[in-house]
């Protein structure tokens, strides 16, 4: 564990604060143990940062036996939730004919108009949302997704807030099949 | 616990001939007819008066056992059944504890005991009239279930928290066979869920049910049978389902069950139509009693509106399978005024708990989790700011759990000033052995702050760096301490010590990866047998330690288990209790009883 070696006035523990690589409260004698009693899944330990531990980011963070200390009903919940709320909600985005997919982080925009430009940036075409009155406002692509329950939607019928947690992927689709989303 | 006052009775008793509590065979009538002494005793609910009672004399300790209906036994292992069958004869409810409690941290092997199944034989002999069963920490078999299902007829309550061993076929044999059940109450269990049938397994006509609960199920149950159940259990007071159930049968249970006090939502996640919406909204509008709102998986900030009328009555939010960010959380919250218990977790960050300090006035416990504990998005989640804000805000603040990746002494000693009423302190520093961020010193001062300033502090869980002067701290302030967990803490054998030595209402102390040794094991003999239980594993105990501890204090089990790679003399996981029982016989090849 990684940790800046401080003297402090009361008790000139050094031992507890002395750079090494076992956790606290083993002392250097069973060190080799203390890899043994704590069950690492990995067996690297974070020396990549010895210094301020503040502005240190641990390449990689070995686990230790019920630590933290939660419950593991809790932690199934929240691994299903990981991506989409805490790191911005990526959605894989392909367009038909292109020969690999995209990828956008869709928290980004603010509502449609912004998502379609930024479709349009990144694929270089023209792309309408289906609208009663224009159709697919006369280009050849129209933006579709898939939502959560399986189903392709056409992108533009709900809210945005609701679209934003319900999209799982994108598709730009391309002409005829576009048109046909035109008519009813 | 609270004591009840005692009646003029037992007072005037106290001077009466037959008041000694070495009496053998009391000679001098009791002053009054055994019946009376009983009619009187039979108001006493409180184990621990009924434990006083049963000690004054003779006399008293047969009327109280002859009175007592309700059991809590905390330990199973610390008294058989045989024990309890020639003692009670009355009883109708039991609540047996099982597995030490880092057994929910996976520290403890599957098939370490605590099976209920020896229990149940002996109620069904014993206690007929059993009406009510609540079971924490127990393997619990179908087998089991069953046969708690067909020996009691007067069955009501079934109460699982953290239990294992079971199945929904054992869930189906108390639904088909328990007419008068009135509860069912499941909660974060391990156990095998095959199908949601179970829940048809009522009977059509069955009408009983004031709890359920089958929020951690997994399977869909069918919802007509669930419809129907709701609509005649007309005083059903706690529902709560499981994630299967969506917004829209949500919303036909809701018009079913106005009356609902605690409610456990299913999932949001489903895309509904604006008449939807206003529907969901009036039905929740219409459930006047709402105390309790839970599960929310997946609700999204567009759903809250449907929940403001019933936030405005709440008391208790539990937003434990939600991450939320600090604006969602503060909208919601700003329609919760009345909140005194809420769950969160870390999504929310510090302005999300500033919006509590700022919200909720009456705020007496918060539990704030990690949605990441593995640290897989690098240290989110809350500070020692959020919490001191919380702190400004919430003086009536009691109870807290805190899981964060940095704290100060100088906050704890701000939080602690403002809220000194702390009866429960449970901080989580998730990183083990983390000194304050700021001064780099250990936490000592912190938890020093803690026990000096809240005297009323029943339960403390530490982390951080810890030298032995938290211990210290301890020892002498911590005059009301009941509870204890220390993980990756202290220097050497004088912590444990200081704590053995100090806390003079210590009953749980639980230790794991400290640098304790023998001296401090083998300090603190006579100390366990005051206390219900001592957990230490991953510590500098010897096996041969554990052995004379055995052998001086006959009525402690202690039991050792070894991890495979370990050494012959560690005692890498120790489990001591006092018992009445002796050794307990059930125990598995992998746990050594000395």
């Amino acid at each position: 564990m990684e940790r800046a070696s401080a003297a402090y006035e009361n008790d000139l523990n050094l031992k507890a604060t002395e750079l090494r690589l076992g956790l606290p409260g083993t002392d250097e004698s069973s060190e080799k143990q203390s890899s043994r009693n704590y069950k690492r899944s990995s067996p690297e330990m974070d020396n990549s940062c010895q210094k301020d531990e503040q502005k240190c980011v641990p390449a990689s963070k070995a686990q230790v036996v019920g630590w933290p200390p939660v419950r593991s009903y809790l932690k199934n919940v929240l691994h299903q939730k990981n991506d989409s709320d805490l790191s911005g909600m990526f959605v894989k985005v392909s367009m038909d004919g292109a020969p690999y997919l995209r990828k956008i982080d869709i928290k980004v925009y603010k509502n449609y108009p912004d998502l379609l430009k930024a479709l349009e940036n990144m694929f270089k075409c023209s792309i309408g949302v289906y609208s009663e009155r224009e159709g697919c406002n006369g280009s050849d692509f129209s933006p579709t997704y898939e939502d959560k329950d399986g189903d392709w939607m056409l992108v533009g019928d709900v809210p945005w807030d609701m679209f934003i947690t319900s999209c799982k992927r994108l598709r730009i689709m391309k002409g005829s099949e576009a048109k046909g989303l035109g008519c009813l | 616990m609270q004591t009840d006052p005692n009646g003029p009775n037992p007072k005037k008793s106290k001077d009466s001939p037959s008041n000694s509590a070495n009496t053998e065979s009391t000679q001098s009538p009791s002053p009054f007819p055994d019946e009376v002494l009983e009619k009187v005793l039979s108001f006493l609910n409180s184990d621990k008066d009924r434990s006083s009672v049963s000690l004054v004399c003779k006399d008293w300790y047969n009327a109280e056992r002859w009175t007592r209906t309700k059991l809590f036994i905390g330990n199973c292992y610390s008294v058989s059944p045989e024990i309890v069958a020639r003692r009670f004869t009355k009883i109708k409810s039991v609540t047996l504890k099982g597995k030490p409690r880092f057994s929910d941290f996976n520290l403890v092997p599957q098939n370490w005991g605590a099976d209920v199944h020896y229990w149940l034989l002996m109620f069904a002999n014993v206690y007929p009239f059993l009406e009510e069963l609540r079971l924490k920490r127990m393997t619990i078999s179908d087998e089991s279930l069953e046969l708690l299902a067909t020996s009691f007829p007067g069955f009501r309550a079934l109460s699982l928290m953290s239990c294992d061993g079971f199945s929904t076929d054992g869930l189906k044999a108390i639904a088909t066979h328990c007419r008068s059940l009135t509860e069912l109450d499941i909660q974060d269990v391990d156990m095998d869920d095959f199908c949601g049938g179970w829940l048809s397994c009522f009977p059509e006509d069955f009408g009983s049910l004031e709890v359920l609960n089958f929020a951690t199920l997994d399977s869909e149950v069918n919802f007509d049978a669930l419809e129907r159940l709701v609509s005649q259990c007309k005083s059903l007071r706690v529902l709560k389902v499981n994630k299967t159930i969506t917004l829209d049968q949500l919303q036909r249970l809701l018009l079913r069950a106005p009356q609902l006090m605690e409610l456990g939502t299913g999932s949001f996640q489903q895309e509904l139509l604006p008449g939807q919406f206003g529907d969901l909204g009036i039905a929740f509008s219409n459930c006047k009693n709402l105390r309790t709102l839970s599960g929310l998986w997946e609700v999204a900030s567009i759903y809250f509106p449907v929940l403001y009328v019933a936030c405005a009555s709440l008391t208790f939010l539990n937003l434990n399978y939600t991450a939320l960010r600090s604006d969602e959380f503060g909208s919601l919250l700003a329609h919760c005024p009345n909140l005194r218990r809420l769950w969160v977790l870390d999504t929310v960050e510090d302005k999300g708990l500033e919006a509590v300090g700022s919200s909720c006035p009456l705020l007496e416990e918060l539990r704030v989790f990690p949605a990441d504990p593995y640290d897989q998005h690098l240290h989110r989640g809350v500070t020692e700011s959020g919490f001191v804000a919380v702190s400004r805000g919430c003086r009536k603040l009691h109870y807290v759990l805190y899981f964060c990746w940095q704290m100060t002494n100088a906050a704890v000693a701000t939080i602690v000033q403002n809220c000194p009423n702390f009866t429960h302190f449970r901080l989580c520093i998730m990183n083990p052995g983390r000194p304050d961020y700021l001064t780099n010193e250990p936490m000592d001062e912190a938890f020093g702050a803690v026990v000096k300033n809240c005297t009323k502090l029943q339960r403390l869980s530490m982390s951080g760096l810890l030298t032995d002067l938290t211990f210290e701290y301890i020892g002498k302030y911590a005059k009301n301490l009941e509870t204890l967990s220390v993980a990756f803490a202290g220097s050497s054998d004088r912590g444990m010590q200081c704590v053995l030595e100090g806390c003079p209402k210590l009953r749980k102390l639980e230790i794991r990866d400290c640098p304790f040794g023998n001296a401090a094991l083998l300090s603190g003999l006579e100390k366990y047998e005051t206390m219900r239980s001592l957990w230490m594993s991953s510590c500098n105990v010897t096996i041969n330690a554990c052995q004379r501890l055995a052998r001086e204090m006959p009525r402690l089990n202690v039991e050792v288990m070894k991890d495979k790679e370990s050494d012959d003399s560690r005692a890498d996981k120790v489990y001591v209790y006092r018992s009445v029982a002796g050794p307990r016989r059930d125990a598995p090849p992998f746990v050594l009883t000395l």
